[in-house]
């Protein structure tokens, strides 16, 4: 079983958000990873531009396939997660740490409202199996 | 629930992750493909492989029923236990299916087929037999099928075989089976390494990979034998070739027998297609940029567009590779559309990678 921390909440496309001081820190979940095997390429959003809640940022390819990313939150992307672009197995490997792909400074922190809670994302990936 | 094989559970135990492949529960990983391609190009790995189809042929007319079936000339085959690779065309010289078909005696050869084609390949096979009186075609279905492939793999698998086999196995050369009471044992394989592709009871096959773990071989799935094929230049049925493209724009003349010594399904067809001029030629891509080449994308040439047919990852050469049709003559720098960008991508020859080497002369990545 993959796991799902219940501080964190997640978009149905598996990503998952930790928000902290109005900042969104953005990566893809345990059940995504395992979904898509051995990640071997990655292309995030550019530190400084703006993404909009529900917008395809990024992708994420593993051997098998390319798996679009969504931002889950809209703002302006403040870091991003430089290691990943020589080391996107590092999602695999640790997808709620090392593995996170980019912060948001959020425009809005009502949006979080818009986002599944732990138990939501669980119910909807057990679906899916 | 789909077909299973008789290692289904074995696969469970294993920690296998399952997926449906034509119709079959099989092993896609066991927690990484990566390392699983990287164990056959560095160690030893074995796949279940009974998913594919083995038929017998035999009698007195088998010979000259596989010489008209088959693009390959089975008259190749002198030695008993010789294996060779062909395709089977359809009139127009479109490709019905890809196979290895073994010589085993007079009268006697075992042809593996693949398993998405099953019912189209027994239902041409048979249909093909008219006219010819003494001819048998028997469907295998309890036969199974393991593929041990890598550089220590031969050596980790000798030592199962019983005393008086070993022997025999030892010898073998490429391309060449041996047959026993209990088993077929053949050098070959779709991974680029060396090794080789066992075939018994199915009943049997369990205990057998058993020993192979024990014996330090490790477990392979789908996905890893995808790439490892990729990387070895080995069409998939399907994906690379089918019915409406011929062996000649598949990278696959070699395969044909076109003298005048017989006549075959899809003959006129291929001589017709050779005096036109064959338009496609079958290359190899290297990703000079980053990203990954997948199936189906447009490839731009001086010479016009041209179509990836495999693209991914390759683990040994970490960049991306593919295979594809593109225009006669195309050759040097090409430009892939990947996510509406144009990348730049290097026409190959193919293999990219043959026995745990790079074959790019390149010097990068080695």
């Amino acid at each position: 079983m993959s796991e799902v921390p219940s501080e964190l909440k997640f978009l149905s496309s598996h990503e998952w958000v930790l928000v902290e001081d109005g900042v969104a820190t953005v990566g893809v979940t345990d059940h995504a990873q395992e979904l898509l095997g051995d990640l071997v390429y990655i292309e995030l959003p550019e530190e400084g531009s703006t993404v909009a809640a529900g917008d395809s940022v990024g992708v994420i390819e593993s051997v098998k396939a390319a798996s679009d990313t969504y931002a889950p939150v809209s703002g302006e992307v403040i870091e991003v997660n430089e290691e990943l672009e020589n080391a996107p197995d590092k999602i695999n490997d640790d997808p709620y740490g090392d593995g996170w792909m980019y912060k948001v400074s959020m425009e809005d922190p009502e949006e979080v409202g818009d986002l599944l809670d732990a138990e939501a994302y669980s119910e909807a990936i057990a679906d899916e199996d | 629930m789909g077909n299973r094989t008789p290692l289904y559970q074995c696969h469970l135990d294993a920690g296998a992750k399952i997926v449906d492949f034509a119709g079959w529960d099989m092993p896609i990983n066991y927690g990484s493909q990566i390392a699983e391609h990287e164990a056959v190009r560095g160690d030893a790995g074995m796949f279940d492989v009974s998913h594919m189809t083995v038929v017998d042929v035999s009698g007195g007319d088998a010979k000259t029923y596989l010489q008209h079936l088959l693009a390959n000339d089975v008259d190749r085959l002198q030695l008993s236990g010789k294996a060779l690779y062909s395709c089977m065309l359809n009139q127009q010289g479109g490709v019905i299916d890809d196979l290895i078909v073994y010589y085993l005696r007079d009268g006697f050869y075992r042809v593996v087929i693949n398993s998405a084609t099953r019912e189209k390949d027994l239902a041409w096979l048979d249909r093909q037999a008219q006219g010819y009186a003494d001819l048998g075609i028997k469907f295998r279905d309890d036969v199974a099928m393991l593929a041990v492939q890598g550089p220590n793999a031969r050596d980790k698998a000798i030592g199962l075989f019983e005393d008086y086999q070993q022997e025999s196995l030892r010898q073998l050369v490429r391309f060449q089976g041996a047959e026993f009471d209990d088993c077929f044992v053949a050098r070959t394989g779709y991974t680029g390494e060396d090794g080789f592709e066992i075939m018994m009871l199915a009943e049997r096959m369990p205990e057998l990979w058993q020993r192979m773990l024990e014996a330090g071989i490790a477990p392979c799935g789908l996905g890893a034998r995808d790439t490892l094929r990729l990387e070895a230049g080995m069409n998939l049925y399907g994906t690379d070739m089918d019915e409406t493209t011929t062996p000649l724009v598949s990278g696959l003349a070699w395969t044909v027998v076109l003298d005048d010594t017989r006549d075959f399904v899809g003959k006129q067809a291929l001589l017709d297609q050779q005096a036109a001029g064959v338009q496609q030629s079958f290359v190899g891509l290297l990703l000079l940029d980053k990203g990954i080449l997948r199936n189906h994308l447009k490839v731009v040439t001086p010479l016009g567009e041209g179509e990836i047919t495999s693209g991914s990852y390759s683990p040994t050469l970490q960049r991306s590779i593919a295979m594809a049709r593109v225009p006669s003559g195309a050759e040097g720098q090409v430009e892939v559309e990947v996510r509406n960008k144009m990348l730049r991508a290097e026409i190959v020859k193919l293999p990219f990678v043959r026995e745990g080497k790079s074959m790019l002369n390149d010097g990068g990545n080695q």
